[in-house]
Order: structure tokens, then sequence, then C-alpha cells
């Protein structure tokens, strides 16, 4: 009676250690992506959206609308990608309402900025990895 | 005794600070001696170098002259509206200095566009309103390439030039200059950085008071 008492907590120990050594594993590229994104959100986002993703004025939005991030979170990866708004080209070389693409980010690049503004300026999102990117870009328009 | 030798040199050290800082704010640019004979006497006395009249025109479509700047004191930076490099982190920065001195008739902002082909007066002005700038005390002007690269950037010592190896064209520093009412660069500040901006704001406050513009 007493060994099988043994056995059980033995058993359900290890299962916690199990369960913890996969979150923490989550919880771990959680924070790695979070950290690298904050780097990246440094050096390609912030002069215009802010260091506090506050914008500036009404000529860049501010990335602290929660409900609008997580409503379009599948658009995110193509709007740092690709731009939006009216395109730079030869006859409109210069444009007001445009964001300019970031093509040369790899995936794994936007999921950590995605990462990172889905989860600062009080917005709190969780994970978001780089399959998903290579998916949501697919359907870019 | 000790004790009050130490409060004496003390105190002396502390004056001495602030004396420091009540010091004018230093004159910038090229200066040159002429000597001048006042009642018989030769004299040397130090020409500083001046803003040179201008005449730019602004988000309004209005054009605007040196006259207009005339018993102010004023800043002035370059930037051009399609700019995603450093011009949105002056003009955060710059949104505050507007904010603080938004009542005060004798400070005025001057933003000079380098990007003299596109950044027509309509461009300037919907650049100005969503940036949140509604009154003309910041002026953001257009001239023609001469004005601007060869005259306006030579005056207040800031580079400013095309170029084709940039990803946008065009190239130029960060600098806010202020200017006094004699039209002297009197302190040229990293306008990407938060710190001497508000160092800006505390040297205008001071040139405010040198020039007897700040009672009002």
């Amino acid at each position: 009676m007493r060994n099988k008492l043994l056995y059980t907590c033995a058993f359900l120990f290890s299962v916690m250690i199990i369960f913890q050594a996969c979150s923490n594993e989550l919880e771990l590229n959680y924070q790695r992506y979070f950290v690298n994104g904050k780097g990246l959100y440094e050096k390609n986002c912030q002069n215009c959206h802010g260091p506090n993703g506050e914008g500036l004025g009404k000529l860049y939005p501010p990335l602290t609308d929660t409900l609008f991030l997580s409503k379009s979170k599948s658009a995110l990866a193509c709007i740092i990608k690709n731009g939006i708004g009216e395109k730079i080209t030869a006859s409109t070389p210069r444009s007001d309402n445009a964001m300019p693409g970031n093509a040369a980010l790899a995936n794994i690049d936007i999921a950590q900025i995605i990462v990172y503004i889905t989860n600062s300026f009080g917005n709190k999102q969780g994970f978001y990895d780089q399959e998903q990117v290579a998916d949501d870009l697919k359907g870019c328009d | 005794m000790k004790h009050l030798l130490l409060f004496v040199t003390a105190f002396c050290l502390l004056t001495a600070c602030t004396n420091q800082t009540n010091d004018k704010l230093p004159i910038l640019g090229e200066r040159e001696p002429v000597e001048k004979i006042v009642d018989g006497k030769t004299v040397v006395d130090t020409i500083y170098q001046t803003v040179q009249p201008f005449a730019y025109l602004n988000q309004d479509s209005i054009i605007i002259t040196d006259k207009d700047f005339d018993n102010k004191i004023y800043i002035t930076d370059f930037f051009f509206t399609s700019c995603n490099t450093i011009c949105p982190v002056m003009h955060r920065n710059m949104l505050e200095v507007y904010k603080k001195y938004k009542d005060n008739p004798n400070v005025k902002i001057l933003s000079h566009s380098i990007d003299i082909k596109y950044d027509l007066p309509s461009r300037l002005k919907n650049y100005a309103s969503r940036l949140g700038v509604e009154s003309n005390k910041w002026a953001f002007v257009l001239g023609s390439r001469d004005s601007i690269f060869n005259v306006a950037a030579k005056n207040y010592l800031v580079a400013a030039y095309e170029d084709d190896a940039d990803p946008q064209g065009l190239v130029h520093q960060g600098w806010f200059v202020l200017v006094d009412t004699k039209k002297q660069l009197r302190g040229a500040y990293d306008g990407t950085n938060e710190d001497q901006v508000k160092q800006m704001m505390l040297d205008m406050e001071k040139l405010l008071k040198e020039e007897n513009l700040d009672e009002k």
C-alpha cells in the first residue's frame, strides 16, 4: 500500500517534470523571439512607430490597438514584408500614406517582430512562430 | 575652524557652478575681427556669422522671409516628408518643443525640406496637419535647389545633399540649430537625441532671458 503511494507520487512527479520541460521550451522560445524582436523593431520600425509604439500624430499609426492587431494578425506578416498603402513606383515616387515594405526580412525575423509588437505596448497576445509567418505570407495580395 | 573653511570652500565651488550656468550661450560659426576708430582710439570688434536673407514658400503657399523671424528666436532643421530614417525621430522630438512654445510668440520653428522636387506646399501641408501642427509657428518650407543646399545648409552649418547611393537619394544631418534675434547661431543639438533636445529647451530659456523676450 505504502509502496503504491510512493510509486504514484514518483510517477506524478516525473509527469510534472516532463510537462515543465515542454512549457519551459515554449517559454524559452517566446523569450528568444521577444528579445530578438525588440532588436529588429528598434532597427526597422522604431523610427516611425516610436520607442513605445506610440506612432507620430497621424503620420505613423500607433501599435497599441490590441483589437486591431489581434483581428489582423494574419495580415501582419504581409504588411511588414510588403508594406501597405499606395505603392511606390516610377510615376509615383513619393507616397503620403504608404508604409514601405521590408523584403529583406526573413520569416524568422518577421515572426520575432510580430512577437515583440503583439506582446509590448500594452498588447499580450502570446507566441507566434515562423511557420505561421510562412503560411500567412502565402495569403498576401 | 576647519569646518568653517570647508563650508566656505564648498560655498565658493557651488557659486562657481551656478555662475557658469548663467553664462551666455556661445556664438557659433565664422567670425572676423574688424578695427574701428571710436573717439580717436582703435577698437577691435568682432563680426559674427549671421543667417543671410531668405525667402521660401511655406505649407500654406505663402512666401516667408527672414523678416518673419525678426525679433524672434527660432530653431531650424532639414528634413523631407517621405524620409523614414531620422526625420520621424527628429520631428517626434521637435513636436515636444512646438507644444511647449505653442503660445509663445517669440519662438518659431523653421523646417527646410530638401526634397525640392516633390515636397510641394500641398504635401508639406498634409505632413504638418498630420503631425498635428496647425499654426504658422512651425513653418515647413520649400526652396530652390540652390537656396536649400547652397545657402540654407551653409548658413546653418548643416550638411545636406543629394546622393544617388542613398536608397532615398537624399542625405542630411539631424541638427537642430538655435538662432537668436540677431540671426546669429547660438547652439546646435542632435535632433535625434532626446537628451540633447531637452538641453536645447533649457538653452532656449536662457536665450529668451538674454534677449529680454521672457516676460510676456
